[in-house]
């Protein structure tokens, strides 16, 4: 009986101690990532904790799936219904397949927002992309452009999976910038599924089968690394320039050796802080509805169109005369 | 049997050449001396991988583990070179091949100590040396920069104007088949899986000779971390991920059969070669990304329904033989 007791009274004091956790940040914003240990989405977090500590109340999840997969994240999003969070935040691996599960989570009262890369707009209250993809797609080509030997040339694109969404959304922009860059002549795009070895294969035969190639674009952080490397072990470096989107600390040693003449992102950091701080806003009342104004702290607001979608900046670009300085941060 | 394993091997060649005619057809450029080497280059890895898996599927058992072996000791080579970029390469190879063997012999012992299921076990481990990368990085890229040039130079050094790369899988060839044919353990590999009951009445030790073979195969796993890291020039988590499937494939397509005791080295060679031509030539012949994959999986399967009619065992010679008197 005794022991009992003790173990009711234990259980009491812990829920009680739990509680008051609970009650110190009450409010708890899920950052759901398309696959934790990728240095992006980890400086995407530090951005987010930040916003949390800025904030004081809010409490950040960070969590994700182990691999990039629609079905982990599902599974994520479903233990955090189950915990109640006031708001999730997610990266998704799948536009429509989240759907589902993120509409469940609205149904309970839990705002939902995607970021990075959108769901579906009835699985979201809105949908914050890092840039405009018409800006990042301009910047992209402009990127290969400026190092085009006499200003044309053949660029190919090296893209992450056939079906991942913001690349998709990316490479359509490209291909509608063409006009205004008439030297760039676009020949294919291939596909290296986010995997360093598939990437640096599909490099080698881009190499071998447009012997012409003058730039890749690779709008992704495995893609670009990969393609960095086959095109310094092919002895191709300073006739093929390797651009895109990438982070400084993984792209500084390929812009040291010249494989990469500049290469863009936005700034992580800021990303998650705003997607935060933006969670927080709809929870604190705010309602996400074309041409509403959101509240993203130290990054100003963010106008939202007829689709409930916004960009938090421009790319930035980084290239020898920055990049040793911000390969430190991210 | 052994005039039939040597009509697969020949079969297989046949295939290989069969199929490097076709992508010549669509890509003249494949067939270039140099960009076969090239190609046999890229193959370098799958092929070391392979011997070891082969090893371990002889003896009845599997290493579902063994990218992930891969990936941990790959991330433990650049984590060490990155605090000692100093370190001669040819001590970290030792420490991540020793890493690398230690925990094979983990798979090892729980196949032979506990007697769990060999695929439980290695789908176990498979996940905790993907745990355990993150555990020591917490996520963290290792960046070709952070890397020494001596680490990232040595499987592009040039040997007799081949690169150290496929030297290092041609002696592995090399020492995995005098190991295969010609010592006691290796042919106490085959005895295992071709027939534990016989094998325990020659005096071999079924569990211990299981537990060799992951060590072997571990071992493998552990060099191949290494040259995968320093060959791509970045570490991190996801490295090889899914490749332990391209693993078996080779194996099986090279006529390893997955109910132990039959497979050769040259069968598993050639399987990592076929399966090396596919993958690299898929990139120059323009063919969409969804029939690639569709492609592999087709090529994987028709190899296993080959092998299998060529496994049919024909029935007891002996008493065939009484019925027919």
């Amino acid at each position: 009986m005794k022991i009992w007791k003790a173990l009711l009274v234990a259980a009491a004091v812990s829920t009680a101690l739990v509680g008051n956790v609970a009650n110190a940040a009450d409010k708890k914003i899920a950052l759901v990532v398309k696959a934790l240990g990728i240095g992006f989405f980890e400086a995407a977090n530090k951005g987010a904790q930040e916003a949390a500590k800025e904030l004081g109340n809010v409490e950040v999840i960070y969590t994700g799936p182990t691999t990039t997969t629609a079905e982990g994240q599902i599974e994520v999003i479903n233990s955090l219904i189950a915990q109640k969070v006031d708001a999730i935040a997610v990266s998704a691996n799948d536009t429509d397949a989240l759907v589902p599960a993120l509409k469940k989570a609205m149904d309970r009262g839990i705002k939902v927002i995607s970021w990075d890369s959108g769901v579906a707009p009835e699985g979201r209250s809105m949908h914050l992309n890092p840039s405009s993809s018409a800006l990042i797609g301009n910047m992209c080509v402009k990127m290969a452009a400026d190092h085009l030997p006499e200003g044309k040339g053949d660029v190919a694109i090296l893209s992450a999976t056939a079906t991942s969404t913001n690349q998709n959304v990316w490479i359509e922009e490209m291909k509608k910038v063409l006009p205004n860059y008439p030297g760039v002549n676009i020949v294919t795009t291939v596909y290296g599924d986010d995997l360093a070895d598939k990437s640096y294969r599909e490099t080698q035969g881009l190499i071998q089968s447009y012997p012409d190639l003058k730039a890749i674009i690779a709008p992704t952080s495995v893609g670009i690394v990969a393609a960095a490397q086959a095109v310094s072990d092919a002895g191709k470096t300073g006739q093929i320039n390797v651009t895109g989107l990438g982070l400084p600390s993984e792209m500084a040693g390929h812009v040291k050796s010249g494989a990469s003449k500049s290469f863009a992102i936005w700034n992580p950091i800021d990303l998650g802080y705003s997607a935060t701080m933006i969670a927080n806003d709809l929870i604190d009342g705010a309602e996400a509805k074309p041409g509403a104004e959101l509240n993203m702290g130290r990054m100003g607001k963010v106008k939202l169109d007829d689709k409930n979608e916004g960009a938090m900046a421009d790319p930035f670009v980084y290239d020898a005369s920055n990049v040793e300085e911000f390969a430190k941060i991210f | 049997m052994n005039m039939l394993l040597k009509n697969r091997e020949a079969l297989l060649v046949v295939a290989i050449l069969a199929l490097v005619a076709l992508i010549t057809l669509r890509f003249p450029g494949f067939i270039a001396p140099a960009n076969l080497g090239r190609v046999y280059n890229d193959t370098s890895i799958l092929i070391i991988l392979a011997l070891g898996q082969m090893a371990v599927i002889l003896t009845r058992c599997i290493d579902l583990s063994m990218a992930a072996n891969l990936a941990l000791c790959g991330m433990v080579a650049g984590l060490i070179n990155v605090a000692f970029p100093g370190l001669p390469i040819p001590l970290v190879i030792v420490a991540v091949v020793a890493l690398g063997a230690a925990l094979g012999s983990i798979n090892g012992l729980l196949v032979w100590k506990l007697n769990i299921p060999p695929i439980v076990v290695t789908l176990g481990t498979l996940t905790i040396f993907r745990g355990t990368i993150f555990l020591l990085t917490g996520g963290q890229w290792i960046n070709a920069h952070q890397m020494s040039a001596a680490f990232k130079g040595l499987p592009r050094a040039d040997l007799f104007g081949i690169p150290a790369l496929s030297w290092f899988s041609v002696l592995i060839v090399a020492l995995m088949f005098v190991v295969m044919t010609r010592t006691a353990t290796g042919r106490a590999f085959f005895a295992v899986g071709g027939n534990p009951h016989a094998a325990v009445y020659t005096g071999i030790d079924v569990g211990r000779t299981r537990f060799l073979a992951y060590c072997l195969s571990g071992a493998l796993a552990g060099l191949s971390g290494y040259l995968w890291v320093s060959r791509y020039a970045v570490a991190y988590v996801d490295i090889a991920l899914g490749f332990e499937l391209d693993i078996i494939a080779a194996c099986v397509i090279g006529g390893i059969s997955i109910a132990g005791g039959i497979g050769s080295v040259p069968g598993a060679v050639l399987g990592a070669l076929f399966l090396g031509i596919i993958k690299n030539a898929l990139p120059v012949i323009n063919i969409s990304p969804f029939a690639q994959m569709a492609i592999s999986g087709m090529v994987i399967i028709i190899a296993v329904a080959v092998n299998a009619r060529a496994e049919r065992r024909k029935g007891r010679v002996i008493l065939k033989k009484a019925e027919a008197h």
